[in-house]
């Protein structure tokens, strides 16, 4: 029935595109200002005049001198030595989504680009009637009592957990004492590292025979210093915990708070809600669940909600509405303060709304049980190829939207890498796939996650390019380990860049390095 | 899938005839098969109370359109509110870039796969640090007060201190960021935040109370701005790096990039570190949507080795091409978890491909007139205000793009004032009214390049019949 797969003849363009700071030629503009105006000088002085001596500046950037059309094409030409998307993308962890068109259109124009947030609000009812809506939805698909869009991605979202532990324990003259959050070795890094950023200690819980740790484990972590418990469910390998519950009671009985991380909410949706399950608070990320652009990492949205016990605390500003009109007000009692400026990335609230009611309570939950599909479609093809083996081989059954795979077998056989497989694969037009947060609990690991928005062609010919890759790894490894072939550029060299005398992340210090080693 | 349903134009595979041979190969005979791992009592069961679907985009186009058309932008009206997020000019061009289906919708590359999206990031950090006069710059953090804040952790951790002095004219904004940054007292690695008095005639940090302050011991840093958040310029500011350095803590400075033109930059005068936000190079406001923060230092391994953040480094390739790759990616949260530096996420990477068109298209040139344009309009419609009967303007000069504007003499409050132009399609300033009690019935008025000559007038003649009234 499948159609036979042909491997494309791609190629990445080309340009050879020199540095910006090389390019244009001195004396040539790219952009006027209307300066050097007389009435102007004569009603004010001039500008020098205006600036006072101690601070002017005295030599002009070295900025690059280029007329318009050279900038336009000199990034055009970047854009094109970027695979970005145009082939198959199937980064596991972050969701890749469609992002539909029309609301990139929406939101660019001045309606949202060109809001100031400290306009009256008389002003903003579209966005604030945007922002109320939408927390409603999301209040629906988690069971939450209220949302915040501030937190500018999911790390933020999970540091504004944080933040309001702490507010929530010194609330209750207990946070001196409640200096621990407990987390597990495969939930995202981001949950730890906030937690410590904020000042907690972090307990993290290793995984147990069944994938996840055990009931004993999280038992042995919680006591009554214990102020949070940070989790995801499904984790990263595709593996739903069936005891989250119990796992809530106890942290609870214990005084903690229940933090869900749904960075993996995409299998998930209108399955579970995290409101029935226990948990005091949870996140969503717009940019990935919710078909939001992800720009290569950001603007992003970790929208967080939280149930009537913790919204004292939320950041402000939050939308209110009196059956009229939609207002602004600065956050409640126990309010944080701010995690981030203003009400977050708004234009992003946008597009998440417009993508949640273009999909519908039906589009959604047809979503998560294709994203399943795929992901357990996708299984048996990939474990069928050579050197590949899955995480916790002794579990049987159906993993949720994403599965945890291992190379560490052709590893072995063939002394190729995954990070060499997957230079291998960008060369027939596929997108750098995703390996897995650190640590890793499986060696060579890779993670792929199929998601709805990828035919089934996309997927088959996924799978066949592993397949191919992994056949030139066991005939002809050197193929594979010198990739890519058929890229903007061959494989970086040895040279760790974490030397001083090496690392340059800007062009003057490259320059600079550059003499230095007399090159 | 219910009867009716058609399928979704997002979803490629729910065309009912593709699920069922996808079913099939997996011998199953409902997708509710694959979800045995999740308890039944987890399960929710009834269906979410959700509008119904606007899968037409015509109709979804229709129904925001409907929304979004209640707002009322700056474009519409004559906008002069600044103060964290500011209106200026993007160039068509920026907009053409970042809306590149390569940069616009993927996550993350590789050195192999996404070259080109590399180089521009690394084109951001190497013009900004020409514009900033230093040579390590980051890939961009979320906002200028999560900059600050992650700074502020940095120079805790170098210098092994625990306060940091603030200037008293700060963001109310950005300093509410930054406090959650500095964690609160009953944590073990809290920072204090003390504020540091202004010269009341000047604005400016009054240099006997930070000399006061800064000896006091244990300072980990000076933070403070230039311009300060009225629009002051900090004319001492080689003076107050100067004095950080000598009682051992470090000058952390939080700057508008787009003054630098015609401002000294920050490397010049004894920065140590330098942040600020990315929003005025090339970002609309969205809302307060469009922010972005910026990091930057000497290119030291003490500094380097406290970012937090993700930093793009100029490499090779085995055929000696340019290339790129992350350096000292093990400090960060992805290589350490909780044993990194602070954390690290999803940023505002989008906006740094924005910032990099920004720079390259203005040049030197740009910086400087656009940086004319703006200092001078600014003064010009601080002349015109001045003049109107009831309204004072303490520092007729001394400012960049923002200036403070007094309505005690009008005997109507700045609310009044600014709803009455309202009505007049003019967003009048922020208004500061309680925020620093000492300025009054005050409202801090933002100048750029989009105000003609003739909207500064047009203004002036509103103010002066709103306020006559």
């Amino acid at each position: 029935m499948n159609k036979p797969i042909h491997l494309r003849r791609y190629h990445a363009p080309v340009w050879d595109e020199p540095i910006v700071m090389e390019m244009g030629a001195p004396g040539r503009r790219g952009f006027h200002y209307p300066a050097g105006d007389a009435t102007m000088d004569a009603a004010v002085g001039t500008a020098a005049d205006l600036v006072p001596q101690s601070l002017r500046r005295r030599h002009a950037p070295a900025l690059p001198e280029m007329s318009e059309p050279d900038v336009l094409r000199h990034y055009l030409h970047l854009s094109q030595e970027t695979l970005g998307m145009m082939g198959i993308s199937l980064f596991g962890t972050c969701t890749m989504k469609y992002n539909p068109r029309l609301t990139e259109g929406l939101a660019a124009r001045p309606f949202v680009a060109e809001l100031h947030p400290n306009q009256d609000p008389t002003t903003l009812q579209g966005v604030l009637e945007i922002i109320y809506k939408f927390d409603r939805l999301l209040r629906e698909l988690s069971g939450m009592d209220q949302f915040t869009f501030q937190p500018a991605g999911g790390a933020d979202a999970a540091y504004t957990q944080a933040c309001i532990t702490r507010a929530y324990h010194a609330a209750r003259g207990q946070l001196e004492q409640r200096n621990q959050v407990v987390t597990s070795i495969q939930s995202h890094p981001c949950n730890p590292a906030t937690a410590a950023a904020a000042g907690f200690e972090v307990v993290t819980l290793p995984l147990g025979e069944q994938g996840y740790p055990s009931l004993e484990a999280l038992k042995a972590a919680v006591s009554s210093r214990t102020a949070a418990l940070m989790i995801n469910n499904p984790d990263d390998m595709g593996i739903y915990n069936p005891q989250i519950k119990q796992w809530v009671q106890i942290v609870h009985d214990a005084g903690g708070l229940c933090f869900y991380d749904h960075a993996n909410f995409n299998g998930v949706m209108s399955k579970i809600r995290a409101r029935e399950l226990g948990f005091d608070a949870c996140m969503f990320m717009l940019h990935k669940t919710f078909g939001v652009a992800k720009g290569g990492g950001g603007p992003a949205v970790g929208a967080y909600g939280c149930t009537a016990q913790l919204v004292p605390f939320l950041p402000g500003p939050l939308v209110t509405f009196d059956g009229t009109r939609y207002g602004i007000s600065d956050g409640a009692l126990h309010s944080i303060g701010r995690v981030r400026e203003y009400w977050g990335n708004v234009q992003q609230v946008v597009k998440a709304y417009a993508w949640t009611r273009a999909m519908g309570a039906e589009g959604i939950a047809e979503a998560s049980d294709i994203s399943v599909l795929m992901n357990n479609y996708m299984e048996r093809g990939l474990l069928s190829i050579r050197g590949v083996t899955r995480s916790h081989p002794q579990l049987d059954g159906w993993r949720i939207e994403m599965t945890r795979y291992s190379l560490g077998q052709l590893y072995e056989d063939t002394g190729v890498s995954v990070a060499d497989v997957q230079n291998r694969m960008v060369d027939f037009g596929i997108d750098a796939f995703w390996m897995s947060h650190e640590p890793w609990v499986v060696p060579q690991p890779f993670t792929p996650e199929a998601g709805e928005m990828w035919s089934r062609e996309d997927i088959d010919y996924w799978i066949a390019v592993l397949r191919q890759v992994s056949d030139e790894a066991y005939s002809d490894p050197q193929i594979v380990k010198t990739a890519p072939h058929n890229q903007s550029i061959h494989k970086l060299g040895p040279e760790s860049l974490d030397e001083p005398e090496r690392w340059a992340m800007t062009w003057r210090a490259f320059q600079r390095k550059r003499a230095a080693m007399g090159k | 899938m219910p009867a009716g349903q058609r399928p979704h134009p997002f979803m490629p595979n729910s065309v009912p005839a593709i699920k069922q041979e996808l079913m099939r190969s997996l011998s199953i005979g409902s997708i509710e098969e694959l979800f045995a791992q999740i308890p039944a009592d987890h399960r929710l069961r009834e269906p979410l109370q959700f509008p119904p679907a606007l899968s037409a985009e015509s109709e979804l186009s229709r129904h925001m359109l409907g929304i979004l058309g209640k707002n009322k932008s700056c474009e519409e009206a004559l906008s002069f509110l600044g103060g964290g997020c500011w209106q200026h000019h993007v160039p068509a061009i920026c907009d053409e870039i970042i809306r590149r289906s390569e940069f616009l919708t993927p996550v993350w590359g590789t050195a192999a796969s996404d070259l080109g999206r590399n180089q521009a990031w690394f084109e951001f950090t190497s013009q900004l640090g020409e514009l900033l006069d230093l040579d390590l710059v980051a890939l961009p953090v979320y906002s200028w007060g999560c900059a600050a804040g992650h700074a502020i952790r940095m120079a805790a951790r170098l210098t092994k201190r625990a306060r940091v002095l603030i200037p008293h004219y700060l963001d109310p904004e950005r300093r509410s960021v930054v406090a959650n940054y500095c964690e609160p007292p009953q944590m073990p690695s809290h920072i204090a935040m003390i504020e540091v008095a202004s010269d009341p005639g000047t604005r400016q940090l009054d240099l006997e109370d930070l000399r006061s302050k800064l000896f006091g011991g244990d300072v980990a840093a000076v933070y403070f701005e230039n311009p300060g958040y009225l629009g002051q310029i900090e004319s001492q500011a080689a003076e107050i790096c100067a004095m950080a350095r000598a009682a051992g803590a470090q000058a952390i400075v939080g700057v508008d990039p787009v003054s630098l033109g015609i401002l000294a930059p920050p490397g010049s005068y004894g920065a140590d570190i330098v942040v600020g936000s990315i929003q005025p190079l090339g970002i609309h406001m969205n809302c307060g949507g469009g922010l972005g923060g910026f990091i930057a230092s000497r290119d030291e391994p003490r500094y380097a080795y406290e970012y937090p953040t993700l930093l793009i480094s100029m490499a090779q390739s085995t055929r000696g091409e340019y290339g790129f790759g992350m350096a000292l990616m093990h400090q960060c949260s992805y290589g350490s978890r909780e044993e990194g530096k602070d954390w690290t996420g999803n940023s505002t990477y989008l906006w740094a491909i924005a910032s990099a068109v920004y720079m390259s298209v203005l040049g030197p040139e740009g910086f400087r007139e656009l940086g004319e344009t703006i200092i001078q309009r600014a003064h010009y419609c601080a002349k015109l205000l001045a003049d109107v009967d009831g309204i004072t303007i303490a520092r007729p000069t001394g400012f960049f793009k923002e200036f403070v504007v007094n309505f005690d003499g009008t005997g109507k409050t700045v609310a009044q004032i600014n709803a009455a132009l309202l009505e007049r399609n003019i967003f009048g300033g922020l208004d500061l009214t309680g925020v620093f009690p000492e300025l009054g019935n005050s409202a801090l008025y933002c100048v750029t390049e989009v105000h003609a000559v003739d909207d500064l007038k047009h203004l002036a003649r509103n103010i002066a019949e709103v306020c006559a009234r």
